[in-house]
């Protein structure tokens, strides 16, 4: 199993090194003089010189390809104009924002799509099964941005359920101090239960939103996988054993059926890593994405490629993961069929 | 019979609704078991022996009305008992085996864990000696090296290693009948022959009755005391297996007798049964689903089919009367 | 006697039939799907509906799209401006017509790029094989390393603000799906008979990839392609939304949504929510139409 380990994390290298290879290219592709980019419009021409000098643009590509893996592989990813810090110390700061947004707003979406997906299956052409093929449909077809803005509206405008999306917490409430930089798990921590349930609050529209989306291909997906189950010879085999329904359903089909599902997640992250951009951007959350954003307004383009550098890296880390976790979880990948 | 019937159909009709209309797949089938007794029940593919079978379990299909009739095991009707009840007898008191048994069983669970699973559901073995009581299981059923085995997965093992797994799930916890649906087909030869006995053995050793499904007629003259012929979602005949064979009375029975390789027949000698099986769509089916294809039809087979008379021996057929005894 | 072949014999006999048979199957069949299937009827209708308006919507507009203050700014929908009007005064209604064709030129565009050039790139690497599909395979793998928003959002970053750019990204993003598709079905049918038969006839691989191996790899890749529409239309709107793509003042319903978020919170809900409503029922159109036609295609894989 070991074995099996190792070359799941080996055949990620190739996928790390394109990414590499892509973002230098993207550089590499900008309109008009790179080093002015990367100086910017208020860069003077000591500076764009000097910029030139470090990315090397006077010397091959190849020469300039490896200077950028060295920049890289010491961790250096330019710097940003705009804050004029360092743009690794602005992605390590941020990244927990986006962390969090992006896991609870899976973990929504899980916890709704599966049982839904679920119930959908075992009730086929119900109420249960067409709500279920409702949301999958109308659920990819909603714009992230507009689901957000609708739901800003709805739940905070019209019903004031909802608190003001300006962010991650309340500005007259301190964060917790940083362990995780997850807010809530910092609260808890830190043992500052209000604190938690202000930053769960905040959280509330930003992960509805996001969850929505992803919220589709999840359900489709376990209802799809699950109606294949039920029907398969071994659940057959299971009840006329006599097993209770419960375990019937949950410890024989649901565990088999979910194996489709986790091949699903790969796309679903896409989804999540890509749209929690419009996200943080809807409401206003401090993440890497909106920091993108704001670079990309203010012509400063290294943080725009640390951004992309930054997300495709924990995209192949993610897939890595679920690649790993199929290992673990079935069988007939572990010892091989 | 002296005793009474271990499981008794009577009169059961069951329906399947489908986009394409109503299917009635059984019509009024009766038949019956006695304790410790091996009943074969052969008919083309189609004639609705597993859907008889599920149907006794309560395995149907979701599409799937009985219309009519009943299934008494015991004296408790299957039929009209709850979700819950069936769920103490399928696995304790009756049992069944299915075809292609590599993927009949759980494919990413250990098999001795499936094992436990029904031990724990039916006995009240106590659960650290659940391991020991699956590992003894799977001994009886002589799988050999069964410590190993019990951690395997169904996809590691043979199919006739699968199906001893099965017969294991089955009789782990003591049923009274073994409903065994096409144990063997798929299997070759020489490891159809060993699952056969060792079905054998058991039901011998433990006095259990088995309702052995197959399309094989051969088979079923090796393995049972008696045997049941359906067609077309009917029973048309039923009687002691040697008189079955001696004296088929239904021109069914004796084209499938006719069509059976036995001995060194050459295929040349084989007659193969005309026609098909009717759709059981159809909202016009005849009294008798075998006319359309029978040699012997005559105006006196649009009328109802004779009750079944007698317990030994039931022919289902205005002609059989007429039928001379064959050789 | 030429007139007593069993050919023009059928010939003279059915003279009504212009279609060869398997086409006319086709349509009888796709009349048959689409009527049982009320919902991909919809679809359909709705479809045909933006298409007109992409083409016409110019004359179908009541206002100019461009044209500010043909009414008070930011006035809720009344009878002389059914969708409003914006912070410049600006007709919502036209502005949202006018932006269909926008959208669904650079979907269409984006994703019939894509189309084509994956599917000739895949249907080569999988007639070929050896380094060829090594390149292409790894091509794709690099892409599909990156969310794919993100990379769109690298790609017109880096290469500038423009309709031309977005079609680009759009297109490049899509182009692993196609290559993958049409790789599989040429893999999959390359040692066929009838490619066997057309090689010993003599016919170079050019001619087999095109004529015989492409034209089969057709459906589903057709089916990719309306559940793609959709997805374009969506990144199109997204890109525009976080400011890469078209500029204002242009109207296009990722932009106008953009304009519009400010003012969800001070309760003029129209000026966002009538052209994102407009754009998820575009996508939802695709989505359905994409359904359908995998139906249509292959019954088998109905979800």
């Amino acid at each position: 199993m070991l074995l099996l380990i190792a070359r799941r994390l080996l055949g990620a290298l190739p996928n790390l090194f394109g990414i590499v290879v892509i973002t230098f290219l993207l550089t590499r592709a900008l309109p008009g003089d790179p080093a002015a980019f990367f100086a910017g419009p208020a860069g003077t021409q000591e500076a764009v010189e000097q910029v030139r000098e470090k990315l090397g643009l006077n010397r091959t590509l190849p020469e300039q390809f490896w200077l950028y893996v060295k920049a890289l592989g010491s961790g250096d990813l330019g710097q940003s104009l705009s804050t004029g810090q360092p743009v690794r110390e602005e992605l390590l700061t941020r990244l927990p924002a986006s962390l969090e947004l992006v896991l609870a707003s899976l973990l929504f979406a899980v916890s709704i799509a599966i049982p839904l997906g679920v119930a959908a299956a075992r009730r086929p052409n119900s109420w249960v099964d067409h709500a279920c093929r409702l949301v999958t449909t109308a659920g990819v077809s909603l714009p992230t941005f507009f689901t957000g803005l609708l739901l800003a509206y709805v739940l905070y405008f019209l019903l004031g359920w909802a608190p003001s999306p300006i962010g991650r917490l309340d500005p007259y409430l301190t964060a917790p101090p940083t362990i995780t930089g997850f807010y809530t798990v910092d609260s808890v921590l830190a043992g500052e239960p209000q604190l938690l349930v202000a930053s769960a609050k905040q959280m509330v529209l930003p992960v509805l939103t996001l969850g929505i989306f992803v919220l589709a291909p999840l359900a489709r997906m376990t209802r799809a996988s699950m109606l294949a189950v039920l029907s398969a010879d071994f659940v057959r085999t299971a009840r006329a054993s006599g097993l209770s329904s419960g375990t019937v359903l949950v410890r024989y089909a649901l565990r088999n059926a979910l194996l489709p599902v986790i091949t699903t997640m790969g796309m679903v992250f896409s989804f999540l890593l890509g749209m929690s951009v419009i996200v943080e951007k809807v409401f206003a959350w401090p993440g890497v994405g909106s920091f993108a954003l704001e670079a990309l307004v203010a012509s400063d383009y290294a943080p725009v490629q640390g951004f992309v550098l930054t997300m495709a890296v924990l995209y192949t880390l993610l897939n890595l993961t679920i690649d790993l976790l199929y290992v673990v979880i079935d069988p007939r990948v572990r010892l091989g069929t | 019979m002296p005793s009474l019937p271990l499981l008794s159909i009577d009169g059961l009709s069951l329906q399947f609704r489908t986009r394409d209309g109503i299917v009635r797949a059984l019509e009024d089938v009766s038949l019956s078991i006695a304790k410790g007794e091996t009943v074969g029940l052969v008919g083309e593919s189609g004639s609705g022996k597993s859907v008889l079978a599920y149907a006794i379990l309560g395995l149907s299909d979701a599409a799937a009305r009985i219309t009519a009739g009943a299934a008494r095991f015991e004296g408790l009707d299957l039929l009209a008992a709850g979700e819950s009840s069936l769920q103490e007898i399928r696995g304790r008191e009756v049992s069944m085996i299915f075809q292609n048994p590599k993927v009949a069983l759980n494919p990413i669970r250990k098999v001795g864990r499936q094992l436990e699973d029904v031990l724990a559901r039916h006995t009240t073995t106590p659960r650290a000696q659940l391991p020991e009581r699956a590992i003894a299981c799977l001994a009886e059923m002589k799988i050999p090296d069964p410590e190993r085995r019990y951690h395997g997965y169904p996809f590691e093992l043979s199919g006739g290693l699968c199906q001893r797994i099965m017969i294991a799930l089955a009789l782990a916890c003591g049923p009274k009948l073994l409903i065994a649906d096409e144990p063997t087909t798929g299997l070759d030869v020489t490891t159809q022959a060993s699952i056969m006995a060792l079905v054998k053995e058991k039901t011998r050793d433990r006095g259990m009755a088995t309702l052995l499904i197959t399309h094989d007629l051969a088979l079923a003259r090796e393995q049972c005391d008696r045997i049941v012929v359906m067609h077309a979602g009917h029973v048309v005949e039923s009687a002691p297996t040697e008189l079955l064979f001696t004296d088929p009375r239904h021109p069914y029975t004796r084209q499938l007798i006719a069509a059976t390789p036995v001995g060194r027949a050459s295929l040349s000698d084989l007659a193969s049964i005309g026609g098909s099986l009717p759709d059981l769509r159809r909202g016009d089916l005849p009294a008798c689903r075998f006319s359309d294809r029978c040699a012997m039809r005559s105006p006196a087979c649009a009328a109802p089919l004779p009750e079944q008379r007698g317990e030994a021996r039931t022919v289902r057929c205005h002609r059989a009367a007429a039928l001379e005894p064959s050789a | 006697m030429k007139n007593d072949t069993p050919v023009a014999v059928l010939a003279a006999a059915a003279p009504a039939n212009m279609l060869p048979p398997p086409a006319r199957k086709f349509w009888s069949h796709a009349r048959y799907v689409l009527s049982d299937n009320p919902v991909t009827m919809l679809a359909a209708g709705l479809f045909a509906v933006f298409v007109l308006l992409a083409i016409a919507g110019p004359w179908v507009a009541p206002y100019e799209p461009l044209a500010t203050n043909v009414g008070p700014a930011l006035s809720a929908p009344s009878a002389s401006h059914w969708f409003g009007t914006d912070a410049l005064g600006r007709d919502i209604l036209s502005r949202v017509i006018v932006a269909t064709r926008i959208d669904f030129v650079i979907a269409l565009s984006a994703v019939l790029a894509s189309f084509v050039t994956g599917g000739l790139l895949g249907a080569c690497a999988g007639y070929f094989g050896g380094w060829l599909d090594r390149i292409v395979m790894r091509g794709c793998d690099m892409v599909m390393s990156f969310p794919l928003f993100v990379l769109a959002m690298g790609i017109v970053a880096a290469l500038g603000n423009s309709v031309a750019n977005i079609i680009l990204a759009t297109a490049v993003v899509n182009l692993p799906f196609y290559i993958r598709v049409a790789r599989t079905e040429v893999n999959v049918r390359r040692e066929a008979g009838f490619v066997e038969a057309a090689r010993l006839a003599g016919n170079g691989d050019a001619r087999i990839l095109l004529v015989h191996l492409v034209p089969n790899a057709m459906p589903p890749m057709m089916v990719q392609v309306s559940l793609n529409m959709g997805w374009a239309i969506l990144n199109a709107a997204g890109l525009s939304f976080i400011g890469l793509g078209v500029s204002p003042p242009a109207a296009e319903w990722g932009i106008m949504v953009a304009e519009g978020a400010g003012y969800i919170i001070s309760g003029e809900w129209w000026v966002a929510l009538f052209p994102g409503a407009v754009l998820m029922l575009a996508v939802f159109t695709f989505n359905l139409l994409g359904d359908g036609l995998r139906d249509l295609i292959d019954p088998r894989r109905r979800t």
